[in-house]
């Protein structure tokens, strides 16, 4: 409740735009993905890590051979990923591997 | 749109260098579980600048998801636990003293304007809750593809700037625009990827609850959350709180870029709800967001000791109304019993509730459930789509006393 009357005056004060430069650094991302079940990750690390880090592909749940298809495809038409077709099967090989 | 450079703004570089520098050096994490049906577990994360402790979803480009015990003990969440979303790079580095935002399109008078020619006009100040289309998708069975949030792609701020109408009125709208389109400094790395920019329609843009803000809870805006200046569109997902604003068109037809004409699309119907497996049939951009309340005491699957009354506390929203009411229940939404609301900072803003239930030994299903000041009440039922927005149904909370 305190904050809340704190915020509440604040807002009358209506404070100025901020002036000062910010920079700041960011960290590292999450790094390579693994060999998993002896398939190997080089494809998938050379065609999908560029644009987005490893979590984005770690953090999700069980898909079908087919939607990582459709996700691949999307990636390619939407976003302009240049994966090499020739890497497909490799790619979605590692990503399914159980 | 790209930046100039001029040494306004500075993009850092994802090399493999550094990938593998990563990989090398990862650190043993803390973990927490999202309660998901499958591979829920994710590590948090203090390497975050002008962050705390936060839910790492993703660290390139960041989605850092704020942990429900934050909103437990806050009206306003702290601009250093608030959740960050990015789909493209951005700079790291905003001199706010070489911003500008551009406005052209369907206007008498392109302006390039600069922060201080921005705090000239009314300044306004708003509470609003800022939530991710696809919060709570990880929740969702069947699962999807995207983001796997929890709950808490979500947060609640007050909001300092001045209004997007004001602004268009110095450029002066011309007879025919039917929509505003935003877009900010991010840049996709490959150069045919669609920017990212988002449209309003003009009748809602001219509304006096949109904000060009460059404030956020009495500081400025993180640049994660869109240094120097970010939109706010009140009641709205988040989509469209478009950041590190710097150029709004005024379009004279739709808008058929990628990120309005083929993606943030729901179902259209009001829950944007349908079949898991049935055909897409006709989609609608995302926009208001629905009445919710999410229970933040009680993590989903906790033992808890006996006791009479077992405390339930959480936060509300009310989509663009205002939060009426909020019900408890311990029997898994058969009986409902109104909870205590907490202070009330606007119709757009979170409100905290509280109670408690009478839970005896042995296995419960708990819930909250909202109901907004247009009678919107949050449904049992638990709507699906196959993007996982707009999520809307009650979560329910199973806890055991023991």
């Amino acid at each position: 409740m305190r904050l809340a009357l704190a915020l509440a005056a604040l807002a009358l004060i209506a404070a100025a735009p901020p002036t000062k430069r910010l920079a700041v650094e960011l960290p590292d991302a999450e790094g390579l993905l693994p060999e998993r079940y002896g398939v190997s990750s080089e494809a998938v690390n050379n065609n999908c890590l560029a644009c987005h880090s490893a979590a984005m592909i770690t953090a999700q749940p069980r898909l079908s051979r087919v939607q990582w298809g459709e996700t691949i495809a999307k990636m390619r038409t939407v976003y302009a990923a240049p994966i090499d077709t020739a890497d497909d099967k490799a790619i979605l090989d590692w990503l399914v591997a159980d | 749109m790209a930046p100039d450079g001029g040494g306004r703004y500075t993009f850092p570089m994802l090399t493999r260098r550094a990938l593998i520098a990563s990989a090398l050096a990862a650190p043993a994490a803390a973990q927490v579980d999202l309660g998901f049906a499958d591979n829920g577990l994710r590590p948090t994360t203090r390497a975050f600048p002008q962050k705390g402790e936060m839910i790492l979803q993703r660290s390139t480009p960041p989605l850092l998801e704020t942990p429900l015990s934050v909103f437990d003990a806050h009206d306003f969440t702290p601009n250093d636990r608030f959740f960050v979303r990015w789909h493209y790079p951005f700079p790291t580095s905003v001199d706010p003293a070489k911003h500008r935002l551009r406005i052209g399109g369907h206007v008498g008078k392109p302006l390039n304007l600069s922060l201080t020619d921005l705090a000239k006009l009314p300044r306004m100040a708003i509470a609003a809750v800022n939530q991710c289309a696809g919060n709570g998708r990880g929740l969702f069975n069947p699962r999807m593809a995207g983001a796997q949030w929890g709950n808490g792609a979500m947060g609640n701020a007050l909001w300092e700037g001045v209004r997007l109408k004001d602004v268009l009125a110095l450029a002066g709208i011309k007879p025919g625009a039917v929509a505003v389109r935003c877009g900010g400094l991010d840049t996709p790395l490959v150069e045919a990827a669609p920017d990212f920019e988002k449209s309003l329609p003009i009748d809602h843009a001219l509304t006096d609850d949109v904000l060009i803000a460059w404030g956020m809870n009495g500081q400025p805006l993180p640049l994660l959350n869109g240094f120097p200046l970010r939109l706010v569109v009140p009641g709205w997902y988040s989509t469209y709180w478009v950041k590190m604003l710097d150029h709004i068109e005024v379009l004279d037809k739709a808008d058929e870029g990628f990120w309005m004409a083929k993606a943030y699309l729901q179902p259209a119907n009001a829950l944007a709800d349908i079949a898991p497996g049935a055909p897409a049939g006709p989609r609608v951009p995302v926009t208001i967001m629905r009445p919710r309340a999410v229970i933040t005491n009680i993590a989903d699957n906790a033992k808890l000791p006996p006791r009479g009354f077992t405390p339930v506390q959480g936060v509300a929203l009310g989509g663009d109304q205002g939060v009426k009411t909020v019900e408890l229940s311990a029997d898994g939404g058969r009986n409902w019993v109104p909870a205590q609301l907490g202070p009330d900072h606007g119709r757009f803003s979170f409100r905290r509730f509280r109670g408690a239930l009478a839970l005896p030994l042995g296995k419960h299903i708990i819930m909250a459930r909202a109901t907004n000041a247009a009678g919107v009440m949050q449904p049992l039922n638990q709507n699906w789509n196959s993007s996982g927005y707009n999520r809307a149904g009650v979560d329910p909370v199973r806890v055991e006393i023991a």
